[in-house]
Formats: C-alpha cells, sequence, structure tokens
C-alpha cells in the first residue's frame, strides 16, 4: 500500500520544513544573538561571541544544518538557552497535555460527526438547509477560546465545585483528569465538529442520490442498511481526509486553548520561549508539532488508499 | 446584481451584515466616543446611556474599543489576505502557466508550508518578526499563500489547456494579456468566495494572536487583547469579556456566511460542497 512515491513525498516535505525551522533563527532582523541575551542579561561582546558559538551561527550555514539536523534525527533538540535543560526534555514535560487534548478533541469531533451528520442528511428541504448552514457557520467561528472563557465563568457561577483549570495527569487521578479535560475538550472539538457533520451531511446527501443506493433499495434493503452500509461508506472517503486537515486545527488552536484553561503543554512550552527569547526551544516546539502533524497526514492518506481501492497513488 | 441579492436572501443577509460591520469601522471615529479616554470614577460598569456597552477596567468606553478593535482586525486580517491573494494567487497562476519544473518547484514549496499547523506557523514567523499587527498580518498572510497557490492552479490549468486561450495564443497574445484577460476574469468568481471565507478565518487567527499578546501592542485596541484584559476581570464585570467576543464572533461568521452564500449564487454546481 505504501509506495516508494509516497515516501519521497514525505522526506521532501520533512526536509523543507526542517529547512524552514532551521532558517527561523538566522531569519530574524537585526542581530539575533543580542536580541536573545536581551531578554536576560546585559548585552556584551564577550556574552554575544560565547552565545553565538554555543548555538553554532558563527560556523557557516551548511554546517549548521548538517549539525542541527542530524542532532534532531537522534533526538538531540539542543539545550534551552536559559535553564541548560536539554529541549527534548522540556518538551517531554509539556508533550502529554497537549497530546491529550488534541488527540480528545480530534474524537470527539470525529465520532459526533457521523451521526449527527447522518441525522442532518434526513432533514432536507429549504428551512433544513439554512438552519443547518447557519448552525455549521457559527460553529465554525465562533471563537473557541471565548467560549472557554464563558464557559468556565457560567460553570464558576451555577457549579462552583466544578474545577475546570489546570491539568492532573492521567494516571494520577484518572478522574480528576477527564473532568478538568472536559470543557477544553468541548471547546477545542466544537469547529471541528460544525465543519465535519456539516461534510458528512453533504457527503451522504451526495451518496443516498447514486445509482447503487437506487440498486440496494430496489433489492429490498431496509433504510437503516442503506444510510449505514452503503451510503455512509462512501461518504467517509472525503471525511477521513477533513479529520487529517483538521487535527493540524486542533494542534495549533490547542495553544490558544491551553492559555484558556491554564493547562502545562506545548503552548505554553512555546510562548514562554517567545516572551523569553529562546529561540531553539521555539524552533525545537514548532520542528516536533509540525512533524507530529505531518506524520498523522501521512497515515490519513495511506487510510485513504485502504478505504478507497481506486485510489492507489495520485 | 440587485436581482440577484433580492432573490437569494442569505447572500442578501450576509452581504448587509457585512457591510454594516465594515461601515462601524471605518466611520469608528464619528460614531463613537474616544477609545483612550480613562474615567477612573466609572470604572467596570454595565451598559448604559452614557457606556452603550459598559466600560472596562481602566472606565475605557467597551463600545468604542469594539469599533477600533473592528478597524485593527479588519485591518490586519485584510492586508493578509491581500497579501496571500497576491502572493499565492499569482504563484498557482504562473505555475499553471508556465508549467515543468517551475510548477514543480513552486508547489513543493507550498506542500511544505501548507505542512505546518496554521497557528503554530503564524507564531513561529511572528517570533521572528516581533509581536505587532504588522507582523500578524504577515504572519497570517503567508500561512495563506499555499491555500490560493493551491486554489488557482487547478482552474488555470484548466483555462491554459481551453480553445479560446489556444486561439489567443495563436493570433499572437503575449503572455502578459492571456493571464489579465482569459486567466484573471474566469477565476475571478473562485477567489471572490475564498478571500471572503479566508477572511473569515484571518479574523479569528488574529483575535488568537492578539489574545495571546502576539497581535497588536496596547494601546491600539483589538478584540482579542480586550478578550485578554477582560478575562482578568471576568468576576468583577463580564462585559468587556462578553461583548469583545461576540464582535469577534460576528465580524468572523459575517465574512463567513457572505463567502458561502456567494459560492451558491456564482456556481451553483458547488452547492453544499465544504471549504
Amino acid at each position: 500500500m505504501i509506495r516508494a512515491g509516497r515516501l519521497l513525498d514525505l522526506a521532501i516535505v520533512l526536509f523543507g520544513v526542517s529547512i524552514i525551522v532551521f532558517a527561523m533563527i538566522r531569519l530574524i532582523p537585526g542581530d539575533a544573538v543580542a536580541i536573545m541575551l536581551g531578554a536576560n542579561t546585559e548585552i556584551t561582546p564577550e556574552r554575544i561571541a560565547e552565545l553565538e558559538s554555543r548555538i553554532g551561527l558563527d560556523r557557516p550555514l551548511v554546517t549548521q544544518y548538517i549539525d542541527w539536523i542530524s542532532g534532531v534525527v537522534t533526538g538531540d533538540l539542543g539545550t534551552s538557552l536559559w535553564t541548560g535543560r536539554p529541549v527534548a526534555a522540556e518538551i517531554g514535560a509539556n508533550l502529554w497535555p497537549t497530546l491529550q487534548l488534541t488527540f480528545m478533541s480530534v474524537l470527539v469531533g470525529a465520532v459526533l460527526a457521523v451521526p449527527i451528520g447522518c441525522f442532518m442528511a434526513e432533514a432536507r428541504g429549504k428551512t433544513a438547509d439554512v438552519l443547518v448552514r447557519i448552525g455549521a457557520i457559527a460553529g465554525l467561528t465562533i471563537p473557541s477560546f471565548w467560549l472557554g472563557i464563558v464557559a468556565i465563568f457560567l460553570l464558576s457561577r451555577w457549579l462552583p465545585g466544578f474545577s475546570s483549570l489546570g491539568y492532573v495527569p492521567f494516571f494520577e487521578d484518572p478522574l480528576e483528569n477527564l473532568q478538568r479535560m472536559a470543557l477544553p475538550v468541548i471547546v477545542l472539538a466544537l469547529p471541528m465538529l460544525a465543519n465535519l457533520s456539516r461534510l458528512v451531511r453533504s457527503a451522504m446527501l451526495d451518496a443516498l442520490g447514486q445509482d447503487y443506493i437506487r440498486t440496494a433499495r430496489s433489492k429490498g434493503a431496509g433504510r437503516r442498511r442503506i444510510v449505514y452500509r452503503h451510503a455512509l461508506r462512501n461518504a467517509l472517503i472525503p471525511f477521513i481526509t477533513s479529520v487529517g486537515v483538521a487535527t493540524g486545527y486542533l494542534l495549533g488552536g490547542a495553544i490558544v486553548i491551553e492559555q484558556v484553561f491554564a493547562i502545562p503543554g506545548l503552548g505554553q512550552l512555546v510562548l514562554g520561549a517567545i516572551s523569553e527569547r529562546n529561540y531553539p526551544l521555539v524552533q525545537a516546539t514548532i520542528l516536533v508539532m509540525t512533524t507530529a502533524f505531518v506524520m498523522v497526514n501521512f497515515v490519513v492518506d495511506i487510510l485513504y488508499a485502504f478505504i478507497d481501492p481506486r485510489i492507489t497513488q495520485k | 446584481m440587485i436581482a440577484t441579492l433580492t432573490r437569494d436572501k442569505l447572500l442578501f443577509f450576509a452581504v448587509i451584515f457585512v457591510i454594516v460591520q465594515i461601515g462601524l469601522a471605518v466611520f469608528a471615529p464619528l460614531i463613537a466616543g474616544d477609545p483612550f479616554a480613562q474615567i477612573m470614577a466609572s470604572r467596570m460598569q454595565g451598559p448604559s446611556a452614557d457606556n452603550l456597552l459598559g466600560t472596562d477596567q481602566l472606565g475605557r468606553d467597551v463600545f468604542a474599543r469594539i469599533l477600533f478593535g473592528y478597524r485593527t482586525s479588519l485591518l490586519t486580517s485584510g492586508t493578509a489576505v491581500l497579501l496571500a491573494l497576491l502572493v499565492g494567487g499569482s504563484l498557482g497562476m504562473l505555475a499553471a502557466f508556465y508549467r515543468g519544473w517551475f510548477d514543480r518547484i513552486v508547489m513543493r514549496l507550498m506542500d511544505v508550508l501548507f505542512a505546518f499547523p496554521i497557528m503554530l506557523l503564524a507564531i513561529g514567523i511572528i517570533a521572528v518578526l516581533g509581536p505587532n499587527a504588522f507582523s500578524a498580518a504577515i504572519a497570517i498572510g503567508i500561512v495563506y499563500v499555499p491555500i490560493f497557490a493551491r486554489l488557482l492552479r487547478g482552474p488555470s490549468l484548466v483555462i491554459c489547456e481551453s480553445e479560446y486561450v489556444m486561439g489567443a495564443r495563436a493570433i499572437g497574445a503575449s503572455d502578459v494579456r492571456i493571464v489579465f484577460s482569459h486567466l484573471l476574469p474566469n477565476l475571478a468568481s473562485v477567489i471572490l468566495v475564498q478571500a471572503s471565507l479566508l477572511l473569515s478565518a484571518a479574523i479569528l487567527v488574529e483575535a488568537s494572536l492578539s489574545f495571546l499578546g502576539l497581535g497588536a501592542q496596547p494601546p491600539i485596541p483589538s478584540l482579542g487583547q480586550m478578550l485578554a484584559e477582560g478575562r482578568n476581570f471576568l468576576l468583577l464585570s463580564p462585559w468587556p469579556a462578553v461583548f469583545s467576543g461576540f464582535a469577534i464572533l460576528f465580524l468572523s461568521f459575517g465574512f463567513n456566511l457572505l463567502g458561502d452564500a456567494l459560492r451558491d449564487t456564482l456556481d451553483p454546481r458547488l452547492r453544499g460542497q465544504e471549504q
């Protein structure tokens, strides 16, 4: 199923991503090293020279890239500028909350979208069309961080005992973990849910109009069987791709939602790193999250070919 | 045009909704008071006749700040979408026009840009350029470049292959002439729909960025920043947070509805399809 061409595509994209992330520090206007230093200490020529050689900015670009990327491939993402800890360790410490938040939101969004979309496909006609449309657009354009803030506010009034802020590791206290994740997950999943259920609806309406549905009907298949066995299967094809793309939105959205719910994830890590101009940490976090997203879409591509045998290769 | 508008109620509503909001932004200085004036005696007040939407923690008029926030939001997102359209759209059209290695390189580059989660790439670009409204506009613009490039390349390929373009070439039309008098007019409706939808998305991204402190910096009023500030005083006075959130929603909703309705009107074949 995995063709060499697809692997080559993957390699090229990952290489390109690494070049862009690598170029980040080098593209900072002005003296990047002085800017980095300026966040924490007094700027002296010695300190500049010291930091420059520590990050390796004094060597030729190609050498710098090769050193950096061979470190990355072996799991060495460099050291954090101010704490001196390995960047990989800092990312590792903040990885789980973000992964859990994103994964659960994808799950909630994708799982709920199918029945909601199918349900909406049954309601046809002008009024239903308009309502579905406005609902979906509202779901898509409601600022999720605002929704989160309002939800926290309302819950603090109505359910004073409900703790919705912060993060408790799942294996420490599963119930507490799920309670605190509930609001952020719902809020983050909503735009995706709105988009996906509308997609499922239109794909279902499309599929229900096809010839093979008429055939199934004429041989006496039940309504339920037609909807779930025949139509849904075909409607799922565009759906799977959209889930992959949506993962990227959720990874990005998680950064904002983490701020709202005080979740110590990659979002907090990267924003903290930006404010203290810890560029190696910013770089590494962006690289890790983007690579994860690229891999998800790679898997989705393979799944896609699996579900739809017509597509073996582009 | 007018006939279409009255026939399609949804489009009509979307157009009015968007125009009213743009109008509020453009005429903000005439409609609202001073968004910077602090009246310490009336801090964190609810809606009243003097302050239509109440006041914030510094006693500033929330209504005025929202209208000026609309300006920041529209200006930043508008610049971003325009940048994406000019750069991405040209790249996509030229890739289709010249094909060959140029096409391959450009589209590979677009694949790479597209591989980043949108918000993350925007944050990375702002980390490089420094946090302000201009950086936010550039960042959102760059993030949307591959969307326009991919969107316009496909139809451009079809148009370049069409008989009328072949005909134009045969009678000696220049590349420039083909692009401007054959390619662009045929792509106009696709561009219009996508620009409106992307503007809606850009408004949300801009609000997120300024909520995180990576967009327009104080004292420039911006909706995301108002929400972030209002959040700190939520228990004392929820009004600034609530109203600035509604403002972001209305603005983004308006452009999304407009894009959606335009898509139906301009190209009935696409009815019901997703972004």
